[in-house]
């Protein structure tokens, strides 16, 4: 089999794997970028959502054949050093508990904060809908996210 | 001067993973420039839990595992207060397996039954109060002064009439070859620096940055991915298993039998994946094949007609209940449950002629080297444990189901393997939190009074199968725990209990016995109120008067939800108030019903836990025990079908979301007794809290989970 270009946290990659395979996989398995989660492999439970140009996707549905030329990002490339306002709000509130659905919470959460400046609770609801927490962390999540809409000077 | 500490990123916790190390996480030294006396060579550890090295980092090694109750900063607290350790300098380190790690307590290295802080409370405490006496005496020899001039503070020795100062990295040879006191002082709780205060989790940040290693993150260098096929009736075997198609799967490199079924092993988790999937495999599926969830409930209503084990039986409740003026009876029952970890069972396994190596996200570090042992055939200290974080425990990780596969099938194939479940393969090979049905009657007597109690319980024995040193008298404790203790002062009491198998595995889910248990006692409570026209609220406060504890969670509920104020029509509050694992916990849930849908909008939770170790983790652990119960509450049971579970996934098994999530509020009474648990005892009450709201919005009663539109139609 021949191999994919893809772009991932700004670089370049050669992968040798068949193009069916799930984004997931690809990150995890052959890139070694272990930050993206496997919960459910069937686009239920969001614990390994990335961005695709930007947009929040489930890489577990995503065959890596299909996003091209777009630039992937995972949880490790959202910031060089946890400067990211949703990941400094989620340490400033303490949202983790076993912490693995996070990054998938994260990344939805920043691409909901990329477009809505200042999120209603409504807003939140329908955004991170899909991301389950089975350690029952919503209410942090709301205040996190609050809370870094706030700091990144939301409300404009 | 000083320089301050600086926090290193990305670094402890995924070093030396592959090497051999353990999970790390915490800090870099600071560059200490302290004038040196003579330098320390060697590291000082007086005991299992302490490690100082002579650049002054003081390493604390917690033999518990974290699943997101925080034992990876309350347990390095312990240890810190009375070491007067700098806490903006400490370092933790995952404990491997062995038997200094074994608790005193319970006589197992296990993390599970709210007991890691409890149990560890006096061990900790005085594993770093013998350190610190030892750093006092040495300091004080190096000096020439008395001990009691000297005092730690802040990893240094100072010596208080000259103001000099030694820090505890160069006491390390010195302070070694001192003897280990047995018993030393302990500070007065006055005296706590760190016990007691909100202090942010040390694992909390590489879980925000995608470098937390759970066990489906190691990278063991040329480790295998394998995933396995099983019966998907409990106690099948494959009668036919043919693999080319398997096989014919680019990257798949083996596929072998093992005991649960057969696997498939290649270079990476997709291509295993897809090659299990292609095995024809002819499944024998034994005699479990003809149990269903209507024939288990059957057989259980049959078996609740005949007597059970006594678990309490207090005055004549036969007298007692032919006397009464009025009686109630009622049946209830509880599903079977998936403790769903959001990481999916999976375990790394490296099996070599001279030893095993394990990195697993467990609960149970002594069991997994003593089943690696049997397995292989090698001595227990041959087999070394990693334990990495785990993505969720809830007793899941307690089982070694998932071990025992992985070494199996590395021992077959004599590489390194990660085994990996699916989600469906971890919904459908649990062990499930047991069903239960439940006959109680309830006498009043004229003025109203409750007077007698009976409840029989028709259940499986957890225990029996996994800890069967705890089945006394033929009773399995964590099957009647939080029935046969109920608080309430009532005259005349028997309850017992009835053991049934059906072939369906169980194992321990958050609160065990509690989580069914609170729910049918609490409700039937709520029936005994509604009976004998008193409010809930207050019959609960009459027949508390011998369970102060019990009191004072259940009244500062009741007042800071606002007990009694009128609420809209379809709205309701309802009470509950439940102990377990040493702690007490009173919950008013807030509801609405609305279109046959039930929607729970405030949780006011008060929790009783004695001393409190990090009060943002008591919290934390009462809000995530909310949402964990509402979903079994409202969402998801487990049903059987054909000797195999009915459900595979998310779809069929929803977990609450963050639009249905309550506001939770939690208050934490202070109290100056031991530590009780906090990782399990918030779920009990929020079944029977939610249940009797919805009695009190609608006059519907609830006596089955999960809470479905059927049963709000009364
Ligand atoms: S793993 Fe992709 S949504 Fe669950
Ligand atoms: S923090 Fe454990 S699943 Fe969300």
């Amino acid at each position: 089999m021949a191999a994919l270009q893809i772009r991932v946290n700004r670089a370049e990659h050669a992968v040798d794997v068949s193009s069916d395979t799930p984004l997931l996989w690809v990150l995890r398995d052959t890139l070694g970028l272990t930050g993206t989660k496997y919960g459910c492999g069937v686009a239920l439970c969001g614990a390994c959502t990335v961005h695709l140009d930007g947009e929040p996707v489930r890489s577990c549905v995503t065959p890596v054949g299909a996003i091209g030329a777009k630039h992937v990002t995972t949880i490790e490339g959202l910031s060089p050093d946890s400067s990211h306002p949703v990941q400094k709000a989620w340490v400033a509130e303490e949202v983790a508990q076993c912490g693995y659905c996070q990054s998938g919470q994260i990344m939805s959460a920043a691409a909901l904060l990329a477009k809505t400046g200042a999120p209603s609770d409504a807003d939140i609801d329908a955004a991170m809908a899909g991301n389950l927490c089975r350690c029952g962390t919503y209410q942090r999540i709301r205040r996190a996210i609050h809370r870094a809409a706030a700091r990144a000077g939301g409300g404009r | 001067m000083r320089a301050g500490p600086r926090l290193s990123r990305r670094t402890f916790l995924t070093a030396g993973v592959a090497a051999g190390a353990g999970l790390a996480i915490g800090f870099c030294p600071g560059g200490d420039t302290l004038a040196a006396a003579a330098p320390s060579t060697e590291p000082f550890a007086p005991n299992p839990w302490i490690r100082i090295t002579p650049d002054n980092v003081v390493t604390i090694i917690v033999d518990k595992s974290d699943m997101g109750q925080g034992v990876l900063t309350s347990m390095p607290m312990l240890i810190a207060e009375e070491l007067e350790a700098d806490w903006s300098a400490i370092r933790v380190e995952q404990a491997p397996a062995g038997p200094e790690y074994v608790n005193p307590v319970t006589k197992r290295q296990v993390t599970g039954g709210s007991r890691s802080v409890r149990n560890s409370w006096e061990l900790f405490r005085k594993a770093g109060a013998a350190a610190r006496e030892m750093l006092v005496e040495a300091a004080a020899g190096e000096w020439g002064v008395p001990p009691e001039e000297c005092r730690a503070e802040n990893s240094t020795i100072v010596h208080l009439p000259t103001g000099r100062r030694l820090t505890y990295g160069q006491l390390t040879d010195r302070a070694a070859r001192l003897p280990v006191p047995q018993n030393p002082p302990l500070k007065s709780p006055k005296d706590f620096k760190l016990i007691g205060k909100r202090l942010a989790r040390l694992e909390t940040p590489p879980k925000v940055d995608g470098s937390a290693v759970y066990g489906l993150d190691v990278k063991t260098p040329g480790a295998l991915v394998a995933v396995v096929a099983r019966c998907p009736v409990f106690g099948g075997t494959p009668r036919t298993v043919d693999p080319t198609r398997a096989k014919a799967v680019s990257g798949v490199r083996h596929v072998v039998a093992i005991d649960s079924g057969v696997a498939v092993v290649a270079d990476a988790f997709w291509p295993a994946k897809l090659g299990r999937d292609a095995l024809d495999i002819v499944w024998d599926e034994g005699p479990t094949a003809a149990v269903s969830s209507e024939s288990i409930a059957r057989a259980f209503e049959a078996a609740g007609a005949q007597p059970g084990v006594v678990a309490r039986d207090e005055g004549d409740v036969l007298a007692a209940l032919g006397g009464a003026a009025r009686t109630l009876e009622a049946v209830y029952t509880v599903p079977y449950e998936a403790h769903a970890t959001m990481e999916p069972m999976n375990c790394t396994a490296w099996v070599r002629a001279d030893g095993c190596d394990l990195w697993v996200g467990t609960q149970a570090q002594g069991f997994n080297q003593q089943t690696a042992a049997k397995l292989t055939g090698l001595a227990p200290e041959s087999v070394k444990v990693h334990t990495t974080l785990l993505g969720g425990g809830f007793g899941r990780r307690f089982e070694q189901d998932f071990v025992a596969e992985a070494v199996q099938i590395s021992k077959a194939v004599g590489a390194p393997v990660k085994l990996v479940w699916t989600r469906e393969d971890d919904m459908q090979h649990d062990f499930y939190r047991p069903t239960t049905w439940n006959r109680l009657t309830a006498g009043l007597d004229p003025s109203g009074a409750l007077v007698a109690w009976t409840h029989r319980l028709v259940g499986h024995s957890i225990a029996a199968r996994a800890l069967p040193a705890i089945v006394k008298n033929g009773l399995d404790p964590s099957s009647i725990e939080g029935a046969y203790n109920i608080p309430y002062t009532i005259p005349n009491v028997r309850v017992d209990w009835v053991q049934k198998e059906t072939g369906v595995p169980v194992g321990f889910w958050r609160s065990v016995g509690s989580s069914q248990n609170a729910f049918v006692t609490e409700c039937f409570l709520d029936e005994v109120a509604a009976a004998s026209g008193r409010d809930p609220y207050e019959l609960r406060r009459t027949l508390l008067t011998k369970a102060p504890r019990h009191a004072a969670v259940l009244e500062l509920a009741a007042t800071r939800a606002g007990w009694g104020a009128p609420l809209p029509r379809g709205r309701g509050r309802g009470i509950a108030v439940h102990e377990s694992f040493g702690s007490v916990v009173a919950e008013v849930a807030e509801v609405a019903v609305e279109d046959g849908r039930v929607r729970v909008d405030r949780v006011v939770c008060v929790v009783e836990c004695g001393t409190v170790v990090n009060p943002d983790t008591v919290e934390a652990q009462m809000e995530g025990a909310i949402v964990y119960g509402l979903t079994a509450t409202l969402k998801s049971e487990i049903t059987i079908a054909g000797g195999r579970v009915v459900q595979s996934n998310f779809h069929d098994f929803p977990l609450l979301r963050i639009d249905e999530a309550p506001r939770v509020e939690v208050y934490v009474l202070p109290s100056a007794e031991p530590p009780g648990g906090v990782g399990e005892p918030g779920t009990p009450p929020i079944a029977p809290a939610v249940a009797n709201a919805i009695f009190a919005a609608t006059g519907t009663r609830i006596r089955k989970l999960p809470i479905g539109p059927a049963d709000l139609r009364g």
